[in-house]
């Protein structure tokens, strides 16, 4: 039996909640390289990382939600009349 | 904050050139040019927040009506206060404070028994159908089933139709609020962790676990439609 070192296995089921944390480089090293070497040998574990990626790069591209024309218009006449710019020559 | 998160949040509009700055410039002329009445400063700013901001204010009320009228009067206490501001913290760390202190009230006052950010959220089983992987029994235990592994989406699957536009929209609202604003906060508006972990008043290992169950969770219905559209044809 292996130890606990980079070769050791890890669980699909393991990898597949340790991703994020992997994404976000926030796994320990140990772990890191573990992760990394069940990824080198497992393509679905590869294909769902991928689909994650697939996933967040979807919602990234959403449009930005912002106020309806009337507040902005409002907000924009409230800013001019508290600030009105230094008056001209 | 970084320059990086400062030139997203402009919507790259104001230029921040990272050598000729310190940090605390940028803020500073930006205040100096909203005190001097310069209504396009305060244009870009409110397109680049605006959008951060309902997503914040979303974690406290409860309807996204409520959140646009949070975000309106945070706006006028800027436009109001900004005289008096003293720049002890950014203008944007500034707003936001005061953002989530609008938010909150309004959340008592829609009384929210219990408010979205005070929410856990983090509990749960696994992310994944545990049906998927073979049972402790099998010598690969832990691992994909061959039948329930994730097969590749195909090219497809990174167009952004407006049926997956659509079927994201219903994805994020089925997503528990706390772990939806995480999400919306990391992987829609782009924040830092961070960020998020400030605004959020969370810890970092939270944050994570939010994000990987609302991502999780966004996955599984875009498998679900990718599988479905595939098995339309036999
Ligand atoms: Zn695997």
């Amino acid at each position: 039996m292996s130890t606990a070192d980079a070769h050791s296995h890890l669980p699909c089921q393991t990898v597949v909640e340790l991703l994020t944390d992997y994404l976000e480089g926030a796994l320990d090293p140990a772990t890191c390289a573990r992760v990394e070497h069940h990824l080198s040998l497992c393509p679905p574990c590869v294909t769902y990382l991928d689909q994650l990626r697939t996933t967040m790069e979807l919602v990234g591209r959403l449009p930005a939600d912002t106020l309806p024309p009337d507040a902005l218009e409002e907000l924009d006449a409230a800013f001019r009349g508290f600030h009105p710019p230094p008056a001209g020559p | 904050m970084s320059v990086q998160v400062l030139d997203r949040l402009s919507g790259g509009e104001v230029s921040v050139d990272p050598t000729a700055v310190a940090p605390a410039r940028p803020d500073e002329e930006l205040v100096a040019r909203l005190r001097a009445g310069d209504a396009e400063a305060f244009g870009q700013i409110v397109r680049a927040w605006t959008p951060v901001m309902l997503h914040v204010a979303r974690a406290f009320v409860s309807s996204h009506a409520s959140a646009e009228e949070t975000v309106q009067e945070t706006w006028l206490a800027l436009v109001k206060g900004l005289d008096t501001f003293e720049g002890r913290s950014s203008l944007r760390t500034w707003t936001f404070h005061v953002l989530a202190n609008i938010a909150r009230r309004q959340g008592v006052r829609e009384s929210r028994t219990v408010s979205v950010a005070a929410l856990d959220g983090t509990g749960g089983g696994p992310t994944v159908d545990g049906r998927r992987f073979r049972g402790s029994e099998d010598q690969w235990a832990g691992g994909w089933r061959a039948e329930a592994a994730p097969r590749a989406w195909g090219p497809e699957a990174s167009v952004l139709s407006g049926e997956i536009r659509g079927l994201l929209a219903t994805a994020l609202e089925a997503v528990p609020a706390r772990q939806r604003v995480v999400l919306e906060l990391r992987d829609v508006a782009g924040l830092d962790a961070e960020e998020v972990c400030g605004i959020l008043d969370m810890t970092p290992v939270n944050q994570r676990v939010l994000l990987h169950r609302a991502r999780a969770k966004v996955r599984q219905q875009l498998e679900d439609y990718y599988t479905g559209k595939n098995q339309e044809q036999p």
